[in-house]
């Protein structure tokens, strides 16, 4: 039997008294791919982060291709054959792609040499792996997924036989992840070994030969793909059994309740974010916007919200329009209109992460006449108002006086979710509900989500997960570069559909592949930004 | 929790600072050939030991407390306010006017007219460097210091062309009328078979500048403008996701920190000059950041850095007067003071925390 391309053994790590990682044992085999899930905060990171040298593990031995290695520092990750691709790339913005691949790995005072090599080399794996990136291009130019392919591309650079790639997805529509899936399992069929991080339990299914499975920092399971379930791979997540399904009813929309016309927005650079959004948004319903993260929702989301610079167009709540002008409007007069907002950002817009989760309670809703004493603020009532309602919305720790960031992602968004689902609004704005949250929580927060509309009220959705517009949308309106490629019933369209429209690609293509046909809109894009830029 | 207990937090991590700043200073004194075992009990004992050493170190940690309470209130809003030099400077130019120009029947009344006047002027101090953060983006930082510079021009103008009686060599304003002079301790305290506080200037000031601690501590922790500062502080991009005003926030606090700054000019001012002169603020300004620094922002803290200053000024010209150390080397002191708890504060919290965590974890482990 061939040694397995990594060993961990006994692998513990803590923070404090935090134990991140206690005695982690895992082999992977050489040419598979090995997927690792498991929730936010289960450890997945930091034993990465062992492995890739930026940790020193408290105890236990790694063994790469069945050799004790010690690995105090990514030089000696990288000597060792492992290559990192970081959920946030690490590439010069103004530089090119060969100049980004060869940064760190020079060979000699003079660059012409190294970059003529890094040309060849180039060249090859690109043929070798679908790893086409024109060498020249200057990254700020590239879609995010070809950024991606440059990192993957540097780490081949380097050698590495072993390439652990960090929640790869999250930025990438779906076609371009389905195109990272086939570079992928070329890299495999090759011999190289993959480790996939990852919290999506479909990618998991889709492509890993061996899965992993992260709970509070200890690896609870080590199952093959080829025999597990998706369901049973969230309860070994999550400790219980978990709903992966939303439960809901067909909607019944009213009255329009949110009606969106012509709105466009430019910011301070001068470029345009939005580009004559229109829509509408009825009583009982969810409006899922999909999207690639950065194609305008955010501002859609914070002009609604009040706080972007001005805006034209019009938007009316209820028939009334509100103001877009950015100067008579705030965050407190959109409140006042009954529109509630729970942003894409909890830890830098929902939440003050220093303040107590009482205070947090009120954070927008602060200047209400019923939070008043006198003068002074009636914090006796704020905190007791708080502990009923982490009560009802099951934040754990049920403390009010604990500061918001010693919350979970989960149960910081509950507290949130609170504030704004409670003042009983018109109009509902979430952002990105379940990002960052643990399986166990979404489940909670898309039931909350549903009653809500069941109860009447008008909710748009923004989030990057396809799988959540699909479960929780009535409707589904896609977004790309500032506009609405076009509004879909979930029943009516599929993930390819939708993945075509978030990627500009409004018809679809017949007879060439769909990836191909994609790529060359995409390039189309980047070479007209590039003829701007230059 | 990965944290020490607030405790801790509060009162060791700045304790073991001084500690170290202590031995340092020690060092210091050694190499000048003098002791520092003597030294400090000079310091004690003209500072503490004697009720006019008390009525110095409290005249000095009223400054103190101001202009501490000053730079506390710009820090939650996340602003480094660095002109309390010179907003406590126009400060004590309001409290002139005030004095001088308005006949005052009682000193309370005239105390209350100076307070309302010397805030109005440090605020106004402030005002201009705050809208232009708040509006154009410049730095506060730079733009108060600068503000430094440009009150003392303005005062040394003012004082010189203006309000300096005619025939007078110095740059000061006339003696105030003896209506608006301020009840020191001597006068409160000292009782005939009593002299208590016997020529020192400490004076009723002290209690405004308590007052203005619980005013502060109810402002920040119990009003909605405090809650709103905070947030601001804490996160400009949560204040606009909430409606608070960027603008609004920046200007407000910085008014009521140049007001908190202007009225240590009272201190100075009216209670023991009774005139203005040039070179009134004598600094303070600047040890109100030290001071707010090692108070955490907090007025319980920031009472008690101002009284450790006011006792290390005032033991320092005991120094300088009975020994060869130069009263600068009480400046040394200082400094590294501010060092150690300002700069360096990582360098005692970090070890602290390690300790609190390993002793916390070990009955664990045992258990």
């Amino acid at each position: 039997m061939t040694a397995p391309a990594i060993e961990l053994k006994g692998i513990s790590k803590a923070f404090g008294p935090v134990q991140a990682n206690k005695d982690i044992a895992i082999r992977v085999m050489p040419g598979t791919i090995h997927g690792i899930i498991g929730e936010n905060g289960a450890g997945k990171s930091t034993l990465m982060s062992i492995l890739y040298g930026f940790y020193k593990a408290d105890a236990g031995e790694i063994f790469i291709n069945g050799k004790k290695t010690e690995i105090p520092d990514s030089q000696a990750a990288i000597k060792a054959g492992i290559g990192m691709v970081f959920q946030h790339f690490k590439l010069v913005q103004n530089f090119t792609v060969l100049e980004n691949v060869i940064l760190g790995a020079e060979d000699g005072r003079m660059l012409k040499p190294s970059l003529a090599k890094a040309r060849g080399v180039l060249k090859h794996l690109a043929k070798e792996y679908e790893l086409n990136v024109d060498p020249d291009a200057r990254i700020e130019d590239l879609s995010v997924g070809h950024q991606q392919r440059v990192e993957i591309l540097k780490a081949l650079y380097r050698e590495a036989d072993i390439l652990i790639l960090d929640e790869p997805t999250g930025v990438l529509t779906p076609a371009e992840a389905d195109h990272l899936f086939r570079i992928l399992e070329g890299l495999r069929a090759q011999g190289k070994t993959i480790i996939l991080i990852t919290h999506k339990l479909r990618e998991i299914m889709e492509i890993t030969d061996t899965v992993s499975v992260m709970r509070r920092g200890e690896m609870t399971a080590t199952v093959k793909t080829a025999e597990t379930t998706p369901e049973q791979l969230a309860e070994l997540m999550v400790g219980r059994k978990v709903l992966l399904r939303v439960d809901k009813t067909p909607a019944t929309p009213g009255r329009a309740v949110l009606e969106i016309d012509n709105l466009s927005l430019t910011d301070d650079a001068g470029v345009a974010r939005l580009k004559g959004i229109s829509l509408t948004v009825h009583a009982g319903e969810i409006l899922g916007i999909a999207g690639v993260s950065g194609n305008g929702q955010s501002e859609l989301l914070k002009v609604l919200g009040g706080y972007a610079p001005a805006a034209t167009g019009s938007i009316k709540v209820n028939g009334t329009p509100i103001d877009l002008t950015g100067k008579n409007s705030d965050g407190q007069s959109r409140r006042a209109r009954g529109i509630a907002h729970v942003p894409e950002d909890r830890q830098h817009e929902g939440l003050i992460l220093q303040y107590s989760a009482w205070e947090n309670t009120v954070f927008g809703y602060h200047r209400d006449p019923g939070w008043q004493n006198g003068i002074l603020m009636d914090n006796a009532a704020i905190r007791t108002e708080a502990a009923a309602k982490m009560e009802r919305y099951d934040v754990r720790p049920p403390n009010p006086n604990l500061a918001a960031r010693n919350f979970s992602g989960g149960n910081q968004q509950k507290i949130v979710l609170a504030r704004e689902i409670e003042r009983d609004p018109d109009v509902l704005l979430i952002g990105q509900p379940t990002r960052g949250v643990d399986i166990g929580a979404i489940e909670f927060i898309h039931q909350q989500i549903v009653a809500l509309r069941d109860s009447g009220k008008a909710i748009l959705l923004v989030s990057v997960e396809l799988d959540e517009i699909f479960s929780l949308s009535d409707r589904i309106a896609v977004m790309f570069d500032g506009q609405i490629m076009g509004e879909r019933m979930p029943d009516d369209t599929d993930q390819t559909e939708l993945g075509l429209l978030m990627a500009g690609v409004t018809e679809m293509p017949k007879d060439k592949p769909l990836i191909a046909a994609v790529d060359a809109q995409l390039e189309a894009k980047a070479e007209k930004a590039a003829q701007q830029n230059g | 929790m990965d944290r020490m207990p607030a405790w801790a937090d509060a009162i060791l991590v700045p304790l073991f600072s001084i500690v170290l700043a202590a031995i340092l200073s020690a060092g210091v004194i050694l190499a000048i050939g003098e002791s520092p075992v003597e030294a400090f009990k000079l310091m004690v004992d003209g500072a503490l030991m004697r009720s006019s050493g008390w009525g110095y170190t409290l005249y000095y940690a009223t400054n103190f407390i101001f202009t501490g309470l000053a730079v506390s209130i710009a820090f939650h809003a996340r602003m480094f306010n660095i002109g309390g030099e010179g907003q406590a400077m126009i400060g004590g130019l309001g409290v002139a006017l005030v004095c001088l120009f308005i006949p005052w029947p009682h000193w309370s009344l005239a105390l209350l007219g100076a307070t309302v006047g010397a805030a109005l002027f440090g605020a106004a101090w402030a005002y201009i460097p705050a809208l232009l953060q708040a509006k154009r983006g410049s730095h506060i930082v730079i733009t108060t210091i600068m503000f430094n510079f440009i009150a003392a021009a303005v005062l040394n103008y003012v004082l010189v062309n203006m309000l300096r009686p005619t025939g007078a060599m110095e740059p000061a304003t006339a003696r105030f009328p003896e209506a608006t002079f301020l009840p020191t301790f001597q006068d409160m305290f000292a009782t005939a078979d009593n002299p208590l506080f016997r020529g020192a200037p400490a004076n009723v000031t002290f209690f405004i500048a308590l007052l203005a601690c619980v005013a502060v501590w109810i402002l920040i922790w119990r009003t909605r403008l405090g809650y709103e500062i905070r947030a601001f502080g804490h996160s400009e991009t949560a204040a606009r996701y909430a409606g608070i005003s960027p603008v609004k926030i920046t200007v407000v606090a910085m008014l009521i920190s140049g007001g908190l700054a202007g009225m240590m000019a009272l201190n100075t001012t009216m209670g023991e000059a009774e005139r203005l002169v040039l070179n009134a603020t004598e600094g303070a300004g600047f040890i109100g950041i030290a001071v707010a620094l090692m108070g955490r922002s907090h007025p319980v803290g920031v009472l008690l850095a101002a009284l450790l200053f006011g006792f290390l000024y005032q033991g320092g010209a005991e120094l300088a007067l009975w020994t060869n150390i130069p009263r600068e080397l009480i400046t040394v002191i200082q400094a590294l003071v501010i060092l150690f708890t300002g700069a360096l504060d990582n360098m005692v919290r970090v070890p602290l925390e390690k300790l609190f965590l390993a002793i916390r974890r070990s009955p664990k482990s045992a258990g």
